[in-house]
């Protein structure tokens, strides 16, 4: 028994190891942060379009699956993402953008200088929108069914392996129910 | 000996207590009345901010943070209720701006812990006195050692 005593020390710190360890190799991120709003509505909103003198509401969001991109210029993954939202463009994906708590003439800017893959965006200087869909840092990136349902929600940059892992398939499997 | 690790361990921990909540942030917001700043000052600690991994709202300075604050003042001046208050903050970010979450599958262990944790305690202490000598029954003194005894303690308690 005594004998024993002596190996619970080990023992402890084999089994701590193995928790961390665990942890280590799992795709783990503290900072993701369940979303709330998953399987819900978009919620009423009643905003200006960043480009022209537009009103937007929720109305605009609805028809089609599509990516809701939450950005802002001075968010610096937001810089790191764009190009690749400029190609999802190019294959055909609607991206609508929610300009994020930011200056209007600095994100014209913005989308002159890098491109604009986004079918409208949406701007929200006050963050009021963003706090309504529970936005907690940019960039952050629901999908959207056709009835205007949010999916599912991506925080953090999209890239090219986010896309074909996590977003693709729920995005085609949304464009499929649709026909 | 045993006494003093007691003691060591519970000064440790008032000191722990006392080391908390020594943030706090730089906007002040007026309140139309007394009631209403004490809850925004229980909720602002209560509330958890989103972007940050283990901060309330009160001790961050993040723009979320800041926006819940603004949100968490107007609703109170309108006059809306504690539960409406939390309900609004969870619809959008979850139970985990609560620090203080509600029992369910994904809390058990969360709030169950104490318990078994004391459980295993009692357990413990149980066996420990168990395997110790019972002291009753040890044989007594003979009169010779008691007074040894007695001239000893006399001698050192001065």
């Amino acid at each position: 028994m005594a004998r024993l005593k002596l190996f619970i020390p080990l023992i402890i710190f084999a089994l701590l190891g193995a928790v961390f360890y665990s942890m280590l190799s799992r795709d783990y991120n503290p900072q993701d942060l369940p979303s709330a709003l998953i399987g819900q509505a978009l919620p009423e909103f009643s905003l200006p379009a960043l480009e022209g003198d537009k009103k937007l509401s929720k109305k605009d969001l609805i028809g089609e699956p599509m990516l809701l991109n939450v950005w802002a210029t001075w968010c610096i993954s937001c810089r790191v993402e764009h190009p690749y939202l400029n190609t999802l463009k190019q294959q055909g994906i609607k991206i609508v953008g929610l300009d994020y708590k930011d200056d209007r003439e600095k994100a014209l800017q913005w989308l002159e200088k890098l491109g604009n893959p986004y079918t409208f965006t949406i701007y929200d200087e006050t963050g009021k929108l963003g706090l309504d869909l529970g936005v907690y840092g940019a960039p952050e990136t629901y999908i959207i069914d056709a009835k205007g349902m949010i999916r599912d929600k991506h925080v953090g940059v999209i890239n090219e392996t986010v896309w074909q892992e996590k977003l693709q398939p729920l995005f085609q499997q949304l464009q499929s129910e649709m026909n | 000996m045993f006494k003093r690790l007691v003691l060591n361990i519970f000064t440790f921990c008032t000191l722990l207590f006392l080391a908390v909540q020594v943030n706090a942030v730089i906007e002040t917001y007026e309140f139309s009345a007394a009631e209403y700043k004490l809850r925004y000052q229980t909720m602002v600690h209560e509330l958890r901010c989103p972007k940050c991994q283990n901060q309330n709202l009160s001790g961050s300075n993040s723009p979320i943070a800041k926006d819940l604050r603004r949100e968490l003042h107007r609703m109170i001046e309108e006059g809306q209720g504690d539960d409406e208050i939390i309900a609004f903050m969870v619809k959008r970010y979850g139970n985990f701006v609560l620090y203080r979450p509600p029992v369910d599958k994904y809390t058990l262990w969360l709030w169950g812990s104490p318990i078994i944790l004391l459980m295993l305690a009692l357990l413990f202490v149980f066996f420990l006195r168990r395997s110790q000598p019972d002291v009753d029954a040890l044989t007594p003194l003979t009169v010779d050692e008691k007074n040894t005894l007695d001239r000893l303690l006399r001698k050192y308690s001065k």
